[in-house]
């Protein structure tokens, strides 16, 4: 069983109307990201944005040791799998339970085709920060134009 | 065996946060062993020295301050959660002594430990046979 943290205030007017063609035309293509869903929630959340050259994937995966946790990159399908052990053994009392235990695995599709051999991830205090290059073929190129005059 | 005493009940923030952005709950587990009552909390993205916690009349204050990770207009392919502070109220209404409570932070997760007074420890009593 996986909790999600619920935000208490909800982020609104996030998508404003003007948004490029080009961003447009990705978030299309997102619509296919395929979670594992784990009761019912997709587990961890994640957020993608890119950044010059790089796409970002960053997701919160408090508790999850960094010898528990195996991310690949296939094609452009990003897997993260991990497992996160209990607070306490089952015999303790507890008054409340909310964090989520066990193991997850998502997959999440990327939008553009990244270099897999220079894929990068970092977890510090238990928000994980994967760095995936684009690919030479999706990086854009600024095109001379030749004037013959 | 739900005594009167176990169960922490959550308030509502006593003063409006001031510092700026969103405020987060964390999700906890409340656990009681032998004899301390332990409040793990999910706070990723926190910094040990960002984390302020606070034991006034039986109200214990837990405050995580995260540093933005990056500018507020970044536009995302995916969003599914904000970052922002954690922040949350417990009421403790089994008797603690506040002045053991330590806390330690690893991996994102918050541990407080809340020792319990001596006068509510579990204890063992002897019976003597004649």
């Amino acid at each position: 069983m996986v909790t999600r943290r619920v935000n208490v205030w909800p982020n609104l007017g996030q998508w404003g109307d003007a948004l490029d063609r080009q961003f447009n035309e990705l978030w299309g293509k997102l619509a296919h990201v395929a979670p594992v869903v784990a009761g019912g929630v997709a587990y961890p959340s994640i957020n993608l944005w890119e950044q010059g050259d790089n796409l970002y994937v960053e997701a919160e995966i408090p508790g999850v040791k960094a010898e528990e946790l195996e991310i690949s990159v296939v094609g452009n399908e990003l897997t993260l799998k991990g497992r996160r052990a209990p607070a306490a053994e089952d015999a303790a009392t507890f008054h409340r339970r909310e964090r989520g235990v066990g193991s997850f695995t998502r997959v999440v599709r990327l939008p553009v085709e990244v270099d897999n051999a220079q894929v990068q991830a970092s977890l510090n205090d238990g928000v994980l920060l994967v760095t995936l290059p684009k690919h030479e073929a999706a990086k854009p190129r600024k095109i001379k134009v030749a004037s013959t005059t | 065996m739900a005594t009167q005493t176990t169960h922490p009940a959550e308030t509502q923030p006593a003063a409006e946060p001031t510092r700026p952005g969103q405020h987060y709950r964390p999700v906890v587990d409340i656990v009681e062993h032998g004899d301390e009552l332990l409040i793990v909390a999910d706070m990723p993205g926190v910094t040990a020295d960002g984390i302020d916690i606070h034991f006034e009349d039986g109200q214990l204050t837990i405050h995580g301050q995260v540093r933005p990770r990056r500018e507020a207009q970044q536009r995302y392919f995916l969003e599914e959660y904000g970052v922002g502070d954690f922040y949350r109220v417990f009421q403790i209404s089994q008797q603690i002594d506040p002045a053991r409570i330590t806390a330690d932070y690893a991996e994102g997760v918050l541990t407080v430990h809340l020792p319990k007074a001596e006068a509510a420890r579990p204890r063992k009593i002897a019976v003597q046979a004649r």
